[in-house]
This record gives C-alpha cells, structure tokens and sequence, in this order.
C-alpha cells in the first residue's frame, strides 16, 4: 500500500511539516481559494510524520512562493518547511521564520483597537516569542490570542 | 532624554531615568503650578485638547498647566458638532488639528488611539487616556505624590485595592511602581484580582508582589492606599456588587488600624470607594494627587515643546 496518494509534482512548492490542521488556513494565507488556481492542488491532513507524530502538507504545482508568504505561514505553523521543486527535484528548501516585526498579515482581536476601526493603517504586531508564536499589537499593546482567527 | 518633538503615549515608552527627569521638573513647576510666580515659557504655543470622551481632571489640567505656562489652549467643540460626527476619521482630525497646534492632547474612547495619532502627527501626541488602555500622565502623577510624600519611591509599601482586573492604568502604575523599587501589594476579590501577565511582569522586574483579597491582612503595614473603583457593572449581580464594595470600602474605621504616616490615593472620580469622614483626615491624599496633574503635565508640556523657563 502507498502511504501517499499523491503524486511527486515537476514544478511548484511543497509546504511540509504544517501543524495538524492548519492545512486549510495555509491555503488561506498563500491565496488559494480552489477557484483562482491553473494547476492542481494537493492537500494531506493527518499524515503521519517521524518527527511530530502527525502533519499536515500542501502541495501546489506551478507556483514558487515569495519569502513574504513564507512569513506568514510561521505564524500558524512555525516548523513548516518549504520545499521549491523544478523537474522533480527540491531545487530550495527553506524554513519559515518570522520576523520582528509582523504588519498587514493579521488583524488585532481587541475588537477596541483603533487598526479595527475604518482608519487608514496596516495592524502592526510585534513578535514577542517565535514557537508558540507571540504577538503584540503595537497600537493597543494587546497580546493577540488567536493569531490563526485573525488572518486578514 | 531629550524629550523635544517627541510622543507620550504609554509609560513604557519611558526609562526609569527619563521618569526621573519629568517628576524632577515638576517639582520645580509647583510655584508656578500654584500661581505664586508667573512664566511666559511656552508664550504663543498652541495646545490642542482633542478629548472624544468626558474627562474632568485630565481636560482641565492640561488647560491649566498649559495657561501657566503662558501658552494657549484650543479646545474642540463637542464630538457631536464636529466632523467626526460626520465619520472623519481620527486620522484625518489628526492631520488637520497638528497644522492648528503645536502639541495635541488626546483622549479617545479606542484602546491604541494615541499610538496612531503619534503616527501620522508630526507634532507631539500626549495620550490622556485611549480607552481602557493606557494613560501616562496619571501614571507619572500618581509616582510624584508617592515621591513627594515619602522623599523616594523606593521600598514605599503600596496596596492597590478595588478592582485591580480591567484598569490598565493600575496595570502601568504596578509596573512602574515596582520599577522604581516599591513593594507593591494587590488587594481585590478573586475575579477582579491583577492579571497574570501583570503580575509576571511585575516579577520579571525584580518585584515579589502580594495578592491577596484582605484589606485588613495589609493596613498595619502599607505606607499608601492606592483605591480604585469597582464598577457596578462588572457584576451581574447587583448584591454581589453591593457586599463587594462595602468590603473594601475605606473609613475612619479601617484607618484606626493603618500606620500614621499612611496616605490614601485614588484617580478620582470616586463613589463609594472613601467616605467623606477620610477627606478630613491626614490620610487623605487623592486632592493633593489631583493638583499634581498640574505641575507634571507643565514639566511634560515644557519637555516637548523644548521651552525654557
């Protein structure tokens, strides 16, 4: 029996090591929504995985992402791992990390905030640890307590 | 700190050094705060009081601070008579009122508003409170009586009491207070008793803060009563509320047991927090607390508008 049941792919990225169940909102943040896609997409949940028990993958042909949305995957899944592949092969291979400083990739849950309300500026957070991922809005100075609820 | 141009907006922003520089001038500030010499420092400044909430003490304390400092003071109409009413945004009120002013005071009723008036204004921001957030000036005031009374700040026992859960401005003062080496108590029921991250943070700057929910447990002891007020509406139950408060109530009673030296502060306004029997005592400390809004928000004012006395 195959473990997988998906095939390798030529050309696109393979994201690796996502936290069990956040396969979804990986796609959520790369901007995939299953209807404004050219080539397949490939989503594995509940794999088992040697290092952490249980992950989840996502696999898009045709596509290399950029470092930005590399950043925002470690907000939710911070021992992701991705993966460029060209012809087959893993041509980069790279580990999502967050920056210092995180702007315009979520909102502040502080429904109080003034980022919350129809004012002109990117919410703006501060990473205040990297795994378990901890943020700090620089308006509010709230700690944000359910980074994968707030995504923009 | 050169503190010219720039913004007041949380009391973290400020080291223990830079505090030391504004409660020193306002120390000198007191004469002039009081009306007995007279200066023309800040002479044809402008200071824009932008308050979108009620405020008593904050409003008027600026104003005043700023007129005897000799500059001017331009208030906004009500909120509902201006275009914020009309949907302006904050920071579009923002960007017209610094061309108007050379210091722009504000008070909002949204957590993060004076980080984002800072943002976009060129001209000093002083936050006089955003929401439940934060609100330095009472913070830097609250530490200048405790300095004023007691000649240092360190080793001081205060006791914050009431609700302790929701105020962030007794969250910054914890803080504060513990940064400049007081011993600080917490004094609250259970479900309004200081919040965890304060509480490690408080730690985490070399404080070993007390909780407790008894009163009686810290009076022989503490060298200041800092109350706060339980709001009724924390409470679904109207009883509940009403036996709450009685217990932490502050009377001639209680105080019978209290150090003579012990001051009682609270921000005001109060309820039912002190009787009015205190107010004659030589505990009471919360109107001396008021006036000294006024010399450290001159001190403030003079700092970042670089005036000269």
């Amino acid at each position: 029996m195959k473990e997988f049941k998906v095939v390798p792919i030529r050309n696109g990225t393979v994201i690796d090591h996502i936290e069990c169940g956040m396969a979804l909102k990986v796609l959520r943040i790369i901007g995939v929504s299953g209807t404004n896609v050219q080539s397949p997409v490939s989503v594995l949940m509940h794999v088992p995985s040697s290092k952490t028990g249980f992950k989840d993958v996502v696999k898009v042909e045709d596509r290399e992402l950029d470092t930005k949305e590399v950043d925002k995957i470690a907000l939710i899944s911070p021992r992701a791992t991705i993966n460029i592949i060209r012809d087959f092969n893993v041509a980069e291979k790279m580990k999502v990390s967050l920056p210092d400083v995180v702007k315009g990739i979520v909102r502040c849950g502080n429904p109080s905030c003034i980022t919350n309300l129809r004012e002109p500026v990117e919410p703006e957070f501060t990473v205040e640890s990297r795994n378990p991922p901890v943020l700090r809005c620089i308006y509010c100075d709230r700690i944000l307590e359910d980074i994968a609820e707030h995504l923009q | 700190m050169n503190f010219k141009g720039k913004d007041i907006v949380s009391i973290r922003d400020l080291s223990r050094e830079d505090i030391d520089q504004v409660l020193d001038l306002a120390e000198r500030m007191i004469p002039y705060a009081k009306g007995e010499i007279f200066t023309k420092a800040l002479d044809g400044r402008i200071l824009a009081n932008l308050f979108f909430e009620p405020s008593t003490r904050t409003h008027m304390s600026f104003s005043t601070a700023m007129s005897r400092l000799g500059g001017r003071t331009m208030e906004m109409a009500h909120p509902s008579m201006m275009s914020v009413a009309k949907g302006e945004t904050l920071t579009d009120t923002i960007r017209m009122v610094e061309s108007y002013s050379d210091v722009i005071v504000l008070r909002h009723p949204h957590e993060g508003s004076a980080r984002l008036a800072a943002h976009f204004s060129s001209k000093p921001v002083i936050n006089a409170g955003d929401g439940a957030g934060q609100h330095p000036t009472q913070t830097l005031l609250d530490l200048f009586t405790i300095r004023r009374e007691f000649k240092r700040i360190e080793d001081v026992k205060v006791a914050l009491v009431g609700d302790l859960k929701y105020g962030r401005t007794v969250h910054s003062l914890a803080e504060a207070l513990t940064m400049f080496g007081a011993e600080v108590t917490f004094v609250a029921p259970a479900n309004l008793q200081m919040p965890r991250e304060t509480v490690r943070q408080v730690e985490k700057l070399g404080g070993k803060p007390k909780l407790t929910s008894k009163l009686e447990e810290v009076i022989k002891e503490v060298d200041v009563l800092y109350v706060t007020r339980i709001q009724k509406e924390r409470f679904p139950d109207p009883a509940e509320y009403q036996k709450i408060a009685g217990v932490y109530r502050i009377d001639n009673d209680l105080l019978r047991e209290a150090k003579r030296d012990l001051i009682v502060m609270h921000p005001l306004p109060r309820v039912d927090e002190i009787a009015p029997e205190v107010d004659g005592t030589e505990h009471a400390r919360y109107f001396v607390q008021a006036f000294n809004g006024v010399p450290v928000r001159m001190a403030l004012l003079l700092l970042v508008l670089g005036g000269e006395l």
